[in-house]
């Protein structure tokens, strides 16, 4: 037998250069250095909590669809010219502008996007197509599986906070008015609160000026809306929801999780990956490389600003629905009431830690991480801190996570598929409702 | 970057970056979709799968363990021309990736559990990518049958069924001998990495993997077409009409500089609201909802060999046109071939695609897959750094006379009637 071969020396965390900036509009700015290749990668989150859904979505489709100067084509041209593409999207915390660009483009970049912030017009013609496109996408999601099952999950998990719907109805889109469009951007599309990342191969502090300079005129004001608190996971019989003639099951569990800051964090991070947070982990070795009732399985702590998560999915053969159920619960169950092997541990804090790693690897991992924490009130020099903690999690940490977090009786759970043949077999082992 | 040849045969390519504190491994067997056997669809797919059962000194799930364990993620994907395998990790993880590449390489192990485990486990990835979704496989399994006549370029690379439930060890054993030999094999390292270390790691990993040719590979050639091909089918699940359309490219290897003017043509056409068709047929006409253009199936003009083509596809609003789509991309093709293009809209659409081509080489896994298919169909990894460049030289002669070759008698395309929400 050849022997596997020895692990270098690890590598400590290494943060890039970067720089911040709050300018007197109240935008904050960050300029990260990655100069691996000429380009940069464009970050810009707004809050955008409690807006009206269908608005939100709209608006983030047509905030690129003409200024009183420049219509949707004349935008992605200049843009094109340096290399350059920007998209936005919008969801329950945020709206979210992202793009790309060669880094000689990065001031026009910049001058593009402050010009569809002070002057996007939502013109009748444009807003009218986007309308249409926006509704036929909405119908294309519900008639997919992991949409239609995210959709029943969040209703279930979420109640009455406006977490719980996500998606607006199609009739609800036909409704939006140009005019209500241009409201809502007067209203919630300011700087304060804001967070510009830029990645790439520049000098943050001259990044910083460029920035400053093009966009330092956004106008400020607007006014800060909080979320409040997601409710607590309230466990109970499955919800099944009929899909006829489903040749799969979705299965979605969700328990309780804690935000980035919360001493479990790092332990319930790595309880996670132990259960089904990466292909090594027990949930996939059994139901996948063991039974062969599912492809792709895999569990995530989600962390949105009004709170945090666990979430496990699967698509599984529908005639193994109910055994695919046993063996989460199972899976789930050993987790909550036993403490893990100390190698098992050790495998899963070296992946992630390693992940970390690969993680900060590139352009656009950078700015999506660091954006990312930003709304969150974090920034990269988070990292390193969570790092440490992940290294020192003690197996009775995780253990502890495990029971804490991760216990079948706290399950709530949705199963989307063929309920005509799949309701029988998981009214064995629990109780169901139907949708 | 430096390319060597193992005594065995294994191509090797190296390309240190020193930019983050990782690598990447591929490992690329010239073998895909379009080589296997009839009666076997789906084989070279299910064999990638049997690749992670296991190998000489590795138990079952233990490749994937030592990856992770080391603060890695793996995969590994087939294609028409070729199923690569790779590993992206810190990089003091290096030697092991090697280890656990040339492991499996020396031979995997085949067992009828395994294999039976992983029909289960590919049934299940059909089910969820083609059969209990709207436009599962539309159009990459759907458009080669109306585009080709040859069971290789024809087939269904997914397989049925039938034919995933009907391999058998031995077909595996078979596949393995012949198409996974080191002669047919190449090997590719990125990133943080000591040039003269790491050689020195693969010559010890990989030198004693048994010496054996690569097979021959037919040529898969098929003539043009000389009339249009025009198929639809029900998606039952499908809420919209969606259509797809391609016409056969220049060999993207014997005649690269023929075949270039169509991957920039795909983007002059497709790329952003400023292109030919989106300004045309979403937001002037309103026709469609989405267009895109792209070469190959699966969208790899770099990774991709003779006979392939050039895609559009386009998903149309409740009760839309499928002729009239059709019409106005002709007639966006004669304008393009006639009137050749504004100013400034080749060199915008050939600075986006700088940008695309720089960012696909900003992870070291992405190099070095990239790399490692350069090496194997072409003989250059260093082509990587000469994309954007070749990209730029494109001239507006070259789009015009390749907008004007798009004829409909040259076409294939395939049509979904929505059979949903009905």
């Amino acid at each position: 037998m050849k022997a596997l071969p020895d692990l270098g020396p690890t590598r400590k965390l290494k943060l890039p250069k970067e720089a911040e900036r709050t300018l007197p509009n109240g935008l904050t700015v960050i300029a990260i250095r990655r100069p691996a290749v000429p380009l940069v990668e464009v970050r810009l989150r707004v809050p955008f909590a409690r807006t009206h859904l269908a608005r939100a979505r709209l608006l983030a489709q047509t905030l690129f669809s003409g200024t009183a100067e420049l219509s949707t084509v004349d935008i992605a041209a200049e843009l094109q010219k340096v290399g350059g593409g920007l998209n936005a999207g919008a969801d329950p915390d945020r709206l979210m502008v992202a793009g790309n660009g060669l880094v000689s483009g990065l001031e026009r970049i910049l001058e593009l996007l402050g010009e569809v912030l002070s002057g996007a017009a939502y013109p009748a013609d444009e807003v009218a197509t986007e309308r249409d496109r926006l509704a036929d996408g909405i119908q294309v999601a519900q008639s997919q599986p992991s949409h239609l099952a995210r959709v029943a999950l969040i209703k279930r998990i979420y109640g009455k906070h406006p977490y719980a719907v996500q998606t607006p109805e199609v009739d609800q889109v036909r409704a939006v008015r140009p005019a209500q469009l241009r409201a809502l951007h007067a209203e919630r599309l300011h700087p304060a609160g804001a967070t510009l990342v830029l990645v790439g191969d520049l000098t943050p502090e001259k990044a910083l000026d460029t920035a400053e300079r093009v966009l330092g005129t956004w106008n400020g004001g607007g006014k800060q809306v909080d979320l409040p608190p997601t409710p607590p996971i309230e466990p109970g019989p499955i919800t099944l929801v009929d899909r006829p003639g489903s040749v799969q099951s979705s299965l979605r569990v969700a328990l309780p999780a804690v935000d980035r800051t919360h001493p479990d964090h790092a332990a319930l991070q790595l309880a996670n990956l132990l259960f089904g947070g990466y292909f090594s982990s027990r949930w996939v070795e059994n139901i996948r490389e063991d039974k062969g009732y599912t492809y792709g399985p895999h569990s995530v702590i989600e962390h949105n600003e009004a709170g945090s998560c666990f979430i496990a999915a699967a698509e599984v053969a529908t005639e193994v629905t109910g055994p695919a159920l046993l063996e989460t619960y199972y899976e789930l169950g050993r987790l909550a009431s036993l403490p893990p092997k100390q190698e098992e541990l050790e495998q899963a804090r070296q992946y992630a830690l390693g992940t970390l790693q690969l993680g900060m690897s590139t352009q656009g991992g950078l700015a999506t991480l660091a954006s990312t924490y930003a709304g969150f009130g974090l920034r990269l020099d988070y990292l390193p801190e969570y790092a440490a903690k992940l290294a020192g999690a003690t197996l009775d940490e995780v253990a502890a996570a495990g029971a804490e977090y991760l216990a079948p009786a706290k399950v709530a759970a949705v199963v989307l598929g063929d309920a005509e043949r799949i309701e029988g077999p998981l009214s064995a082992l629990t109780a169901v409702e139907r949708a | 970057m430096e390319r060597h040849t193992l005594e065995n045969g294994l191509r090797v390519v190296l390309a240190p970056d020193r930019s983050a504190p990782v690598i990447g491994v591929a490992v690329v067997y010239d073998v895909g979709i379009r080589s296997e056997p009839e009666g076997r669809t789906g084989f070279a797919h299910l064999f990638e799968h049997l690749m992670f059962q296991g190998s000489e000194n590795l138990e079952k799930l233990a490749h994937f363990r030592h990856v992770q364990g080391s603060g890695g993620t793996f995969n590994g994907s087939t294609h028409l021309d070729y199923t690569d395998y790779y590993e992206t990790l810190p990089a003091n993880a290096l030697e092991r990736a090697l280890f656990l590449e040339a492991d499996r390489m020396r031979g995997p192990r085949l067992t009828e559990e395994n294999l039976r485990n992983q029909v289960d486990v590919v049934k299940e990835e059909i089910r969820v990518n083609v059969l209990n979704r709207p436009y599962g496989g539309f159009p990459w399994l759907k458009l080669p049958p109306v585009m080709f006549d040859t069971f290789p370029n024809a087939h269904d690379g997914y397989g049925s069924f039938d034919d995933l439930e009907s391999a058998t060890v031995a077909d595996a054993a078979e596949f393995f001998k012949r198409y996974y030999a080191s002669g047919n094999a190449v090997l590719t390292v990125s990133g943080d990495l000591d040039l003269a270390e790491t050689l020195e790691m693969v010559e010890r990993h990989f030198g004693d993997v048994p010496a054996r040719p690569a097979p021959d590979r037919p040529s898969f050639a098929e003539p043009d077409l000389t009339a249009e091909r025009r198929e639809s089918y029900t998606d039952p699940q499908a809420p919209l009409p969606a259509v797809a359309s391609a016409w056969r490219v220049p060999d993207p290897i014997a005649d690269y500089g023929a075949y270039l003017p169509y991957v920039v043509l795909a983007e002059v056409l497709t790329d952003g609201e400023a292109s030919r068709l989106v300004e045309r047929l979403v937001l002037r006409d309103r026709t469609v909802t989405t267009v895109g253009g792209y070469i190959g199936v699966m969208g790899e003009p770099w990774e991709v060999r003779d006979p392939t083509g050039m895609l559009l596809q386009a998903h149309l609003p409740p009760g839309g046109d499928v002729d009239k789509v059709l019409r106005t991309v002709d007639e966006e093709l004669d304008r393009l071939a006639t009137d050749g293009l504004a100013d400034g809209e080749l060199a915008r659409t050939q600075a986006r695609m700088a940008t695309h081509l720089l960012r696909d080489t900003d992870a070291a896994l992405n190099r070095a897959l990239r790399m490692a298919v350069l090496e194997q169909q072409r003989g250059t990894p260093e082509l990587l750094n000469d994309l954007p460049r070749l990209v730029g030289e494109v001239t507006e002669e070259q789009i015009r006379q390749a907008a004007a070759a798009l004829v409909p008698q040259r076409r294939a395309t395939v049509e979904v009637v929505a059979g949903g929400n009905q």
